[in-house]
Parts: structure tokens; sequence; C-alpha cells
């Protein structure tokens, strides 16, 4: 009989402990997919973060390091300096990397460091239970902005993407999200595309994916998918920012 | 054979860790010890290795936990308030088990302090300068001949205990110029690095290096295997010079820069008729109980001498455990004692 869909062999065959309907696991498969399709898994060593996904570790099957809060970037550039000749990701959420983390992500990205990002954004901290995250949009109301977000007291949300797009370093960032098929098919391909742009040692590459908190947004799965819709895209819109022509 | 050379302490440190098989240095600027950035500059290069200057304290000790756990010799170097930003990487690195050298040419403190040296991170050292329950081995050299002995041995330590080594230093060695003489070959101890994170080629189950054990019950588990390696190390690594111990009336204890003021301190003594001793951890923890134990019948008392407000005494009170008084002189905030501080508080200890 013909295998026609099967589990990654770049996951571990255990049960996720993310909450029903958090995109994170869509994530994870998403990048174990392009791991074995590019047959990288010996070579990979993969950092994660705090957050949701602080022991995702125990879910990729290639090596895998746990870093400090924000510190992937730094963790993943020790790595990738002592052996240039794997293939080293992070993954992190947006309260590790858009703000305790900021300055790594930053100079990772200006240094060219020749890794992959794999940046989570939704909008909240999911781990600590919902407080207000860099990229909350305004007006959300979060355990920290319980009124919502306002400008004058919290700032405004920041597009780390973008922000990223203004340095020199980056070969590749793209911006994707999970809401339904189409998107999580195109998600697919930036992983692998950012797998791609550094296997072919062109540098920093990052795919922003766009994800869902139901849990702490108090929305069911399938509201959780339509606010990625119907508010989060509308201020994080969807595309490449450095390396569309990049040809890997 | 080997090589006879005149050369600055933060130097030494840097080609001391070339030749003990660092390839990987992560470091940010800061007053006393940049100059072990700027020689690793240059020399990384002609030997194949990586120097990259970080964006931050923070970063560079991430950058070692990352490098650390591919199971490479890897090296920082800091001052004062840049080890402070380096607690947190240190507690974590210290959690997943990664060897790696820390250099901490100290400088006055707390705050921005000054740029003078000083010993006031003792503390911050010995104690466990980040959270949780742990330790570095620290080694306080006390020349540039040692801080090259050290610098190699602190590697050699750090792969054997899967350990942080800390080379305790100060302004004053840090910058002074003296001969060191180089062997032509280093010791380099071969250990286990089967544990690291550098890819598994598809020839084993995938490796993980991390500190969090959610489980308290796993979590106690990994801190009973961190305090039995520590058990190891007190028993096997106290390391100490005892000087002119015999017949002292008064053991002076001192390490780093300071015990060689103590050693001009106990000639003078000898000229007005004072019998004076030293005992110099050189490892800092453990700290030298066993050699407290060899000397603790011998004086009258002991006098702690430091660059800082006394931070060893207690050490010293808990190593000689009521069996003599111990007494404490020095100075702060980047001063530096000289024979004549330390020699009226031993007249005063004496009565003369």
């Amino acid at each position: 009989m013909a295998v026609v869909f099967k589990a990654p062999h770049a996951l571990v065959d255990v049960p996720l402990h993310y909450c029903p309907g958090c995109t994170h696991g869509i994530s994870h498969r998403l990048v174990a997919e392009a791991i074995d399709e590019l047959g990288i898994e010996g070579k990979t060593i993969g950092v994660s973060p705090v957050g949701c996904s602080y022991n995702n570790y125990l879910y990729f099957n290639c090596d895998m390091i746990q870093a400090a809060h924000g510190r992937a970037p730094a963790v993943a550039t020790g790595v990738k300096r002592s052996l240039p000749e794997n293939v080293v990701f992070t993954y992190q959420g947006d309260g590790d990397l858009a703000a305790i983390g900021t300055a790594e992500i930053v100079h990772a990205a200006a240094r060219g460091e020749n890794i992959t990002v794999i940046f989570i954004n939704n909008t909240i901290y999911g781990m600590t239970s919902g407080q207000m995250a860099p990229t909350t949009l305004l007006n959300q109301v979060t355990t920290t902005s319980p009124f919502g977000r306002n400008a004058k007291d919290h700032g405004y949300p920041i597009r780390v993407s973008e922000m990223l797009a203004t340095l020199e370093g980056p070969a590749y960032i793209e911006r994707v999200s999970l809401h339904d098929i189409k998107h999580i098919r195109k998600a697919k391909e930036a992983v692998k595309k950012a797998f791609k742009v550094q296997l072919a040692g062109k540098g920093f590459s990052m795919v922003e994916i766009l994800s869902t908190c139901p849990t702490n947004w108090g929305l069911d799965p399938i509201e959780a998918l339509k606010r990625v819709e119907r508010e989060l895209i509308p201020h994080y819109p969807l595309g490449v920012f450095v390396g569309a022509d990049l040809e890997v | 054979m080997g090589q006879k050379l005149l050369m600055k302490g933060n130097e030494v440190i840097a080609e001391a860790a070339v030749r003990a098989g660092c390839r990987h240095y992560f470091g940010y600027p800061i007053t006393p010890q940049t100059e072990i950035a700027h020689y690793m500059a240059k020399r990384m290069p002609e030997v194949g290795g990586v120097f990259l200057q970080a964006e931050s304290e923070v970063s560079a000790i991430n950058m070692v936990y990352g490098a650390a756990s591919t199971g490479k010799r890897v090296m920082t170097s800091s001052s004062s308030p840049g080890i402070s930003l380096k607690q947190e990487g240190i507690s974590y690195a210290s959690g997943a088990e990664l060897p790696a050298v820390i250099v901490n040419i100290m400088r006055g403190g707390p705050g921005l302090g000054g740029i003078q040296p000083s010993q006031s991170d003792y503390f911050q050292a010995t104690k466990g300068g980040g959270h949780g329950d742990y330790h570095m081995v620290v080694l306080a050299p006390a020349s540039v001949q040692e801080l090259y002995e050290l610098t190699v041995e602190a590697f050699n330590i750090a792969d054997r205990y899967r350990i942080l080594t800390m080379i305790l230093g100060d302004g004053v060695l840090g910058q002074m110029m003296e001969v060191v003489n180089f062997r032509d070959e280093e010791k380099i101890d071969t250990c286990d690095k089967s544990w690291a994170a550098c890819g598994h080629e598809n020839k084993r189950e995938h490796n993980t290096i991390t500190s969090i054990h959610i489980d308290p019950a796993v979590l106690e588990q990994w801190n009973i295997r961190y305090q039995k390696k520590y058990q190891a190390i007190i028993e096997n690594e106290q390391r100490y010079e005892l000087y002119n111990c015999e017949d002292a009336d008064i053991i002076l204890v001192a390490y780093g820069s300071v015990a060689r003021i103590c050693k001009g301190v106990i000639k003078e003594a000898q000229a007005q008729g004072i019998k004076l001793g030293l005992l110099r951890p050189i490892t800092l923890w453990p700290f030298p109980v066993e050699g407290f134990e060899k000397v603790v019948n011998i004086p009258k008392a002991f006098l702690t001498v430091e660059m800082s407000a006394g931070q060893m005494v207690e050490d010293v009170k808990l190593a000689s455990n009521g069996r003599k008084p111990v007494y404490f002189t020095g100075r702060m905030g980047g001063m530096i004692p000289t024979v004549d501080n330390v020699l009226s508080k031993v007249k005063e200890i004496l009565g003369r």
C-alpha cells in the first residue's frame, strides 16, 4: 500500500503539549517537513526559546539546545560559528524575539549570521498566561493591558520583519500566516526557502509566522484563525521583505 | 626548549587559551581586560579560529553557551560590570553542564565603579553570582606565568567535569608585563563529548542541551548530580601555596596580586624580627581547606589581606573553624594595600 501521508521523521512521535487549536503544531510540522525534504536532519541543530515552545527540543529529532529568554540568536551564532557546515535554526515567539531578545535578533540579522529564524507572532505572551507583547495590537485586551493596549501608555506594536528588512545583513525575510490551507502551503514554501538560503550560504533568513493563541485570546480555534485574517494581517501584511528575487 | 617572552598578563591569557586548543572567543570591550580581545582578534585567524565581538556581554556569554554546546573549547572575558551581565548565561550553562572558561579581570565596584584593580567580585565568583545551586571552579593566578599555566589548566578542568571555570584576576595582573615561559606543547586532556549537540549525522539519537526540568522530582535529581560533581571537585582540585609558614606567628591569607604584596610584607617583617607566613589560595572555589589543615596549629592568628571589604574572611573562618582568630586588612575601590598598611595591622595584632 502506498503511503500518501505520514508524520515527518524530523518530529518525534510524541503528543505535543500545546493548547487545542494552537498553531505551534502546524509550525513544528512545517519546520520538520522542510528538514525531511532537504535531508538535513543529521546536520541540523535547533535552538529552543523561552515561551510556550520552550521544550520543543523534545519534539524535533535533530540535535537541540534550549536557550535563555531571547538569547536564541546569540546561542545559534555560537553554534554556527563552531559548525559552519551545519544547519542552525532558532524557533522563537514574539515575547522572546521582539521584547527581551531584541538586541540579539537585531545584531544576528545585522551580521548576516547564516542561520534561520522561525518567528512565531501571535501578538501575546502565551506561556505566562496572556500578557501584552511588543506585537500586541492597539486596543487588544491582555492580562497586562486589561483595558486594551493604548498608544499613549504602551506605545505601538513592532513590525519586526519590516524593521529587520532595513538592515543590510538579512538575505531573506518573509511574513506568512497559518489561518487557512492556502496560506499554510505558502508558509511551508517560505520555511523551506529559508533553510535553502542558509544551505546556499546566503546569510540570515527569517520567516515570521502569524499564529494564534486561542486560549489567551479567549476565542475558539476557528474564531482565532479568523482573527488572524481580520485583525493581524491588516497590521502585519504578508509578503517577502528581503530576498524576493533570491533563487536558491 | 619552550619559548621565553616578555608579555602583558591579558595577552598571555589569550595566548594560553589558543595553546590550550580554544578556537572560539566571544567578548565585549571593557577595561581593564580588553587586550584579551585585541589579541584574539589578531591571533584567532592565524589558527583558523573564531573571534567575534558580541553586541553585549549577555550575547557574548550566550554565544559561549552555543559554542560550548557543540563540544568546542570556548572562552569569554570581561571585567566586573560585564561579568555581572554574564550571570544569566553562567547559571544556564551551569545547569546545562557546559564546559567553558570565563575570565574576570576585576576592577573596583559596585556599579560602574572604577577601572583600577580590585578583588571585590569574590562573593560573586565563589558563592554563585547567578541563580540556583551551582558553582564554578575559580582559579586565582598571582603572576603572568601563572596566568598562562592556570588558563591552560582551566580548559582541562572545564572539560573534565563539564563545568565553567573562571580565571579570577585583577587589573594589576591583567596589565602587568612579566617574563613567561611557554611550553612547546600543552597537555590537552581528551574528554568525552558524546553529549554535544553537533548534528547526529543519522548515527545516534538526538542530543539535547538544556537547563530546564519542569518536574521538580526530575530537577532535584539533576541538582543531586551537580552536587556530586561539586563534591568530587572539592576532593580533587584544591590548590594552594604555603610560603614561609613553618614557624610563623601570623599567617597571611591572600590571593592574586595581593599575595605578592604579602611576600614583600613577609620580607620586611623578617627584617624587623617578625615571623610571618603566607597561605595563598590558588583555587578560590573549591576553597583550599586542606591547606589550612596543614598549618592551622602553627600561628597565633590568620590575617586575611584583600582588595575588598573582606569577602574572603568568612571562608578563612570556616576553614580555620574557630581554632585561631581571623583578622582582616585591605583596601577598596581600586586602591592597593601597601607593605606598610599590612605591617601596621600585623603589629597591632601582635601588640607591638
